[in-house]
This record gives C-alpha cells, sequence and structure tokens, in this order.
C-alpha cells in the first residue's frame, strides 16, 4: 500500500433495496490534496461520503481511509478525521469556548491541549471579543469558519467537508478557502463536496458523479481541455446532462 | 469517562439555558401538584343548599341545626312550597334541596319512619353523589344519636369505613398520578425532544462521525434527564408529605427504586420516539398523544380502570403508567413491602426491558 494514499477506494457500491445509489465507484486521493467531489443532487455524492466516513455500510467493494479499512475498522477511521456537514452543527446554545472544548472533549484531547487549541484557534479566526459569546449570535460567515476550525481540533489525517460553503457571501467563502489551503498546506487532506463551481477550481482534482458513477476524475485544467469547456460550470453541465 | 463528563456538562447547559425546557422540568410539577392539590378537589365545602321544611316541627329544627353546623353545608334558602325547587335550581346556586315531609316528627315517632327527600342538581354527578353522601351521613348519625337509649331489635345499620384515605381526600388520589405524569413527560418528552433536537441540526451526525459510540451519545443524552426526573420525584413526595400532609406508609427506599425503574422505562419511551421522528414538533406530539393521553386517561388515574368497558380495560394493562400508579399507592398509602408489589414490578420491568431493546434495535436500524 502506497503510504502518501489517504484515500483508497476501489469498486464501492451501496444498493437500497433494488436502487443502486453508488455504482462501483474507483479513485484516490493523495496526502495534503484538495479533493473536489462533485454531482448533481442525488447523483450519490452525500451517501459515497457516509460510507467513507464509517457511518454507512457499502454492499461491496472496497474502500481504506486514513489506512484503516472501511469494513471492518471504522472506529479508527473515526479517530483520524474531521468532519463538517452541509447543516451548519456548533451548538447555538454554547459559547465560542464552550463548544471548542466540548468537541475537543469527544475527541479525547487533553484539558491542557484543549485550551491550547482554544486559545490559539479563537485567535487565528479573531474571535477574541465574541469567545464568551453564545455561537447563536454570530454572523453565519463566522459560525462556519469555527465550525470548519472545530472540526480540525483533532489534527486529523483528512477533513470531509460536505457543502460547507452553503448559503455564506462570496467574501466569507473566498476566506473560507483560505482557511482550506491553510490546512492542506500543514498536510491535511481535505475532501470536500460543493456545488459552486467556481469552488471546484480551487481543488487540486476535481471528480464529478452522474447517476451513482465517477464520470470524469483530473484536475481542473485536463478536465476543461478534456472537454473543451471554458470553465468547470460548462464541463459540468456537459456532463450532467450526457 | 471524561469524554462522557463533557458531555452530560453540554447537556446541562443546553437545559438550563432553554426557559421551556426549565419550566416544563421545575415549574410544571410543583404547578401541577398544588393545582390538583387545591384547586381541583372532590371534595364539598359550604356547598349551597335550599330546605323546604313541611313541618317545622323539634325533629326537623333539629337536623337543619345539625346540617348547618357542618362545614360542609351552607343553607342559603328556605322555600315554602314544592314549585320553588326547580326555580332555585335555576338559578344556579343552590346545589341540592332537603325536602322534609309533613308531620315528620309524628311519624317517627308513631310509625317509626319518616321521610327527607334529597334532591341534588345532578349537572355535576360527582358533586351530587357526594352530597347526598354527606347528608345521608349526618342524617344517620343524628339517627344514631336519638335512638341511644332505645334498643330496636333487628335493625341493620351499614356502617362504611373509608381504609387507607379515611377521610376520602382526593390529593391522595392526585398525587400518584400527578407523579407518574412528571416523571413520564420529563423521561419520555423531554429526551424524545432532546434527542431529535440534535438529528434536527445536524449535530447528530457530528457526533456519530466522532469516536464516540452511538450508545455513548444515547446514555450521554438521558442521564440529565435521569437525575432531574428523580430531583422532581423527590420535590413531589416532599410536596405531598409537607403541604398535604399525605403520609408515605411504605419504604421510601422502594419507593425510590420503583420510581427509579419507572424513569428508566419511560426513557426507554423516549429514545424510542426519537427514532421514529425526525423533528422536535413530530417528537412532541407523538409523545403527548401516545404517551401523555393515555396516562391521563386510560391509567387509572382519574377513571377507575374496573368501571371501563372491557376492551378498554384490556388496553390499560400495555399503559407502564397503570402499573406504577398501583405500586406507589400501594408503597405510600398502604405501606405495603415488594411482595405485595412483586407482580406490578415485573410486569414494569419487562416492559422496560422490551422497550430498552426495542430503541436500541431501531436507533441501529436507523443508523445503516
Amino acid at each position: 500500500m502506497n503510504n502518501n494514499k489517504v484515500i483508497q477506494v476501489e469498486g464501492l457500491t451501496k444498493m437500497f433495496g433494488d436502487f443502486t445509489a453508488v455504482n462501483a465507484i474507483t479513485f484516490e486521493v493523495d496526502k495534503g490534496e484538495i479533493f473536489g467531489f462533485l454531482g448533481a443532487n442525488g447523483a450519490g455524492k452525500t451517501t459515497a461520503m457516509k460510507m467513507l466516513i464509517g457511518i454507512s455500510n457499502p454492499t461491496s467493494g472496497n474502500a481504506n481511509v486514513a489506512g484503516f479499512d472501511v469494513f471492518t475498522h471504522t472506529e479508527n477511521i473515526k479517530k483520524n478525521i474531521g468532519y463538517m456537514s452541509q447543516k451548519f452543527a456548533l451548538y447555538d446554545d454554547l459559547t465560542v469556548r464552550e463548544n471548542i472544548t466540548f468537541f475537543g472533549g469527544i475527541y479525547g484531547l487533553s484539558r491542557k491541549r484543549i485550551k491550547e487549541k482554544s486559545d490559539a484557534l479563537i485567535e487565528e479566526l479573531g474571535l477574541q471579543n465574541v469567545a464568551n459569546k453564545l455561537v447563536g449570535a454570530l454572523p453565519l460567515g463566522w459560525k462556519q469558519k469555527l465550525s470548519f476550525s472545530v472540526s480540525l481540533i483533532h489534527d486529523p489525517k483528512i477533513v470531509f467537508l460536505d457543502e460547507p460553503t452553503g448559503g455564506v457571501d462570496p467574501i466569507t467563502r473566498r476566506q473560507f478557502w483560505e482557511l482550506i489551503y491553510k490546512a492542506a498546506n500543514q498536510g491535511t487532506t481535505v475532501f470536500v463536496t460543493t456545488h459552486y463551481m467556481d469552488e471546484a477550481e480551487y481543488c487540486d482534482r476535481v471528480s464529478i458523479m452522474v447517476n451513482g458513477k465517477i464520470e470524469a476524475l483530473d484536475t481542473p485544467k485536463k478536465l476543461k481541455e478534456q472537454f473543451k469547456a471554458e470553465n468547470m460550470n460548462d464541463v459540468f453541465l456537459k456532463l450532467a446532462r450526457g | 469517562m471524561k469524554r462522557f463528563i463533557g458531555f452530560i456538562k453540554k447537556e446541562f447547559y443546553h437545559i438550563f439555558r432553554d426557559r421551556r425546557s426549565l419550566f416544563i422540568l421545575f415549574g410544571m410539577p410543583i404547578a401541577q401538584i398544588l393545582l390538583f392539590g387545591f384547586a381541583i378537589t372532590n371534595e364539598i365545602n359550604n356547598v349551597d343548599i335550599a330546605i323546604l321544611d313541611h313541618s317545622k316541627d323539634a325533629t326537623t329544627t333539629e337536623i337543619i341545626n345539625k346540617i348547618s353546623a357542618s362545614k360542609y353545608f351552607s343553607i342559603k334558602q328556605i322555600i315554602e312550597k314544592e314549585a320553588d325547587i326547580e326555580s332555585v335550581f335555576q338559578k344556579g346556586h343552590v346545589k341540592a334541596v332537603l325536602n322534609f315531609e309533613k308531620d315528620f316528627s309524628k311519624n317517627l315517632i308513631k310509625e317509626h319512619r319518616a321521610t327527607v327527600q334529597i334532591i341534588t342538581d345532578a349537572t355535576d354527578p360527582n358533586t351530587a353523589n357526594t352530597i347526598s353522601n354527606y347528608v345521608n351521613a349526618i342524617l344517620q348519625q343524628y339517627q344514631k344519636d336519638v335512638n341511644k337509649d332505645i334498643t330496636i331489635v333487628y335493625q341493620i345499620i351499614p356502617e362504611t369505613r373509608m381504609v387507607y384515605n379515611p377521610e376520602l381526600k382526593s390529593v391522595y388520589m392526585f398525587v400518584p398520578g400527578v407523579m407518574t405524569i412528571i416523571l413520564m413527560l420529563v423521561s419520555a418528552m423531554m429526551t424524545s425532544i432532546s434527542i431529535t433536537r440534535e438529528k434536527e441540526l445536524g449535530t447528530m451526525e457530528i457526533l456519530l462521525v466522532s469516536p464516540l459510540k452511538p450508545f455513548q451519545v444515547i446514555i450521554g443524552k438521558v442521564f440529565p434527564y435521569i437525575f432531574l426526573s428523580i430531583i422532581n420525584a423527590v420535590v413531589i413526595v416532599m410536596l405531598s408529605v409537607f403541604i398535604f400532609k399525605m403520609p408515605v406508609e411504605g419504604s421510601l427506599f422502594l419507593l425510590a427504586l420503583e420510581s427509579i425503574l419507572f424513569i428508566i422505562s419511560a426513557l426507554a419511551l423516549g429514545i424510542l420516539i426519537s427514532t421514529i421522528s425526525a423533528t422536535q414538533q413530530t417528537a412532541m406530539m407523538i409523545s403527548l398523544m401516545g404517551l401523555m393521553l393515555p396516562v391521563i386517561l386510560l391509567s387509572g388515574f382519574i377513571f377507575p380502570i374496573s368501571s371501563m368497558p372491557l376492551p378498554l380495560q384490556v388496553i390499560s394493562n400495555i399503559i407502564p403508567a397503570k402499573w406504577f400508579i398501583i405500586i406507589i399507592k400501594g408503597i405510600m398509602l398502604k405501606g405495603v413491602g415488594l411482595q405485595f408489589i412483586w407482580k406490578e414490578t415485573m410486569i414494569l420491568l419487562g416492559m422496560t426491558v422490551f422497550f430498552i431493546a426495542l430503541s436500541v434495535k431501531k436507533y441501529k436500524i436507523r443508523l445503516e
């Protein structure tokens, strides 16, 4: 096994009764890569992601995440990945600091480490003035950045982001991607699903799912050449319309 | 363990920062006990009655004085003819009319029998019934006083004695019921709402992706409510003992154990509800309609099970609250030990195990 490959997926399939939600997908993701996982609604990306993060059992195929098998070692996978869902998922009725402490706690960080992490994180995001305010009072953009940072609190090998920038303004999205780049530069692999095609351009490599299958997988530049398209939006439309 | 404490701490933040849950948790039990204890009562006090006395002799005067002296009745009106009966009832204040026949004393002495008619306003049947019983009791007492020097052969005087609750205090009936409702409400409704809340907000997904195991998440969610329910049970028992002077005849320890068993069965129901509902609203509706109503109507709390139609009697058996009410009435009022309520306890235990098994199974299916 190549140690540089943090995600290896081969023929991974998920069936719900007769319906094949994910149809034998195969791909690999390198360490420190920003991997864009694209697809229309209902193409199967969320289902595929759920199998990789260990909350849904695959029907068949093989997959290895952070060096552990998704069939047998989901507990180990969970310790080594971070996850941020499309729904904003911090607690509104807890303060910024309490949220960080709670999530640090469930990942088993020591009290001292949590304190260090919180201080660093609050400073990095410029939240010093609101550290003891309830998260519910913060603007959505701040919440999302905080949520991302919290998903990295235990220094995971891979972070899975499920449509992380839904509903925020372009400036905040830009700032959000700066955080993603920073994490990737520090060696964290980023696996991100998105609907925004401009965001797809920021990824190192992009896969596009159509009806449960991966129809295209390459760097944004090569995909544009391959489909003779101006931008990723055209690539996506050509593929999705078949 | 450290993770678990962090989790519990977070749950308490949720509870203490939400005024609504605080009210349901602490305001409601106290309000309900006081309401049921003071306002809603089956006892009668100072009920207005009217008298229609056709004889106006020594005996009737004496009886009327006795009735008037009791704290249960106050004589509002003296009427002179039968035709007025209707009109005093229609005015609505008077709940009963005592109609003494003509020559009451004479009849009593000559024929050893005299009649007084008790007419009650049965638009409220419970009150009507109680009034007639109380008047009867006063008449019996009078008869006994008069006859105490005379021996009458062959006379059967039924003497009713109410045991365990001799004064027929309704609070004795309400406390076990209210305690059951509160524990059900706090344990089942509050947990099902708090679990579905995490689902609705998307935080449940984050928790499931974390290294916490699903059962740890659930135990972390229900633990604070076990704790709060126990506090509630203690508060209710203390209120009823100190304010309403309700006795706890049996063992407090046994009462505590049985309460914990009931709390756990309600929690398991709460978890079960949370697995089948996607939103907090649904969870609340299911808890209210599916749990609270049967607890109030079919548990024997307000309406006696023995007077229900057979199908309802059968259904009442599957309601855990029914068994719990039998158990706590037994312990609090009759002072019985486990040897008399082991059957009910076993049924409750069986139900608890069943609910836990079912919710674990449902929960696993959901994760797939």
